[in-house]
């Protein structure tokens, strides 16, 4: 069993090995902090069961039956309904591994379901009326001006509590 | 994603992050991660593994009220496959990452995306 067999894959080094292989120039930057900001749960001021949970992804989701329209080239945070059954949603995205697995399941990847199933049971208190898509972009300038930003003041609109984030 | 996880966490709302892509998340720093060392696209769950993903998904509601220091990770129990070669093959000569279809479109975008910024519209 060689090294990446035995544990994760270091997709940081495959990456740079890759599009090294293929004439690209300088290597990606991933974003890197020596600090990680935190905000305890008990600061939230009550227990998960009274707590209304945001959802962002990655997944580039669409709606069946909906017209996608023109892709946007400045790739802008979008949300769509958390209500829409999980068997209306579909998901966009090329960049996962396909050879592996799939994206057909949408709770694989988007756990849409099972958290109304968990405020139907009481373990979390709501799922917030709608969940952002965040695309995963080469400019970290671009998450942190108008991305994140942009999930904050809609979550803020909705009450969110707490955030579940899936990467896909 | 893991850059909105810190704004979030920032500005008072917390979070937990799943993924597939340890090195990149943790390199980054979030508060809380739900790691599964599965292919790039499954980070709640084996596919129409619904008892797995409910198990996953609480393992991160969990992680979310107990956890009492920033960048703690929290592994899944589960394994993709017995056989472990699907790691040797990612990012490979073999297996393309995109397919040349989604390559074109990529290389497209990012033409789009430059011609608005010399516009100084983003």
């Amino acid at each position: 069993m060689n090294r990446e067999t035995a544990s994760h894959v270091r997709y940081i080094d495959k990456t740079r090995e890759y599009y090294q292989a293929e004439g690209y120039g300088k290597p990606y930057e991933w974003a890197h902090f020596d600090d990680i900001p935190f905000t305890p749960f008990a600061s939230v001021g009550k227990p998960l069961s009274g707590c209304r949970v945001g959802v962002v992804t990655t997944s580039e989701m669409a709606r069946r039956g909906v017209e996608a329209g023109p892709e946007d080239p400045r790739r802008l945070v979008y949300a769509l309904a958390t209500d829409i059954p999980a068997d209306e949603l579909y998901s966009r995205k090329a960049a996962y591994d396909r050879y592996a697995t799939t994206l057909d399941d949408v709770d694989s990847y988007l756990p849409l379901t099972h958290l109304h199933r968990f405020a139907a049971e009481g373990r979390i208190g709501a799922v917030a009326p709608r969940f952002q898509m965040i695309q995963s972009e080469y400019s970290q300038r671009k998450t942190l001006t108008v991305d994140a930003p942009e999930i904050l003041k809609q979550m803020r609109e909705d009450r969110v509590d707490v955030a579940v984030l899936t990467a896909v | 994603m893991s850059l909105a996880a810190r704004h979030l966490e920032e500005n008072g709302i917390p979070t937990v992050v799943f993924g597939c892509a340890r090195d990149i998340v943790e390199r980054c720093g979030v508060p809380r991660f739900v790691f599964s060392d599965f292919p790039l696209g499954n980070p709640t769950g084996k596919p129409y593994d619904l008892d797995m993903q409910r198990a996953v998904l609480s393992l991160g509601l969990d992680l979310l009220v107990e956890a009492t220091a920033p960048g703690t990770t929290v592994v899944t129990p589960y394994e993709w496959s017995a056989d472990p070669s699907w790691k040797d093959k990612v990012l490979t000569k073999e297996q393309p990452f995109l397919d040349p279809e989604s390559t074109k479109k990529w290389l497209e975008r990012k033409e789009k995306y430059r011609a608005l910024k010399a516009t100084g519209k983003i």
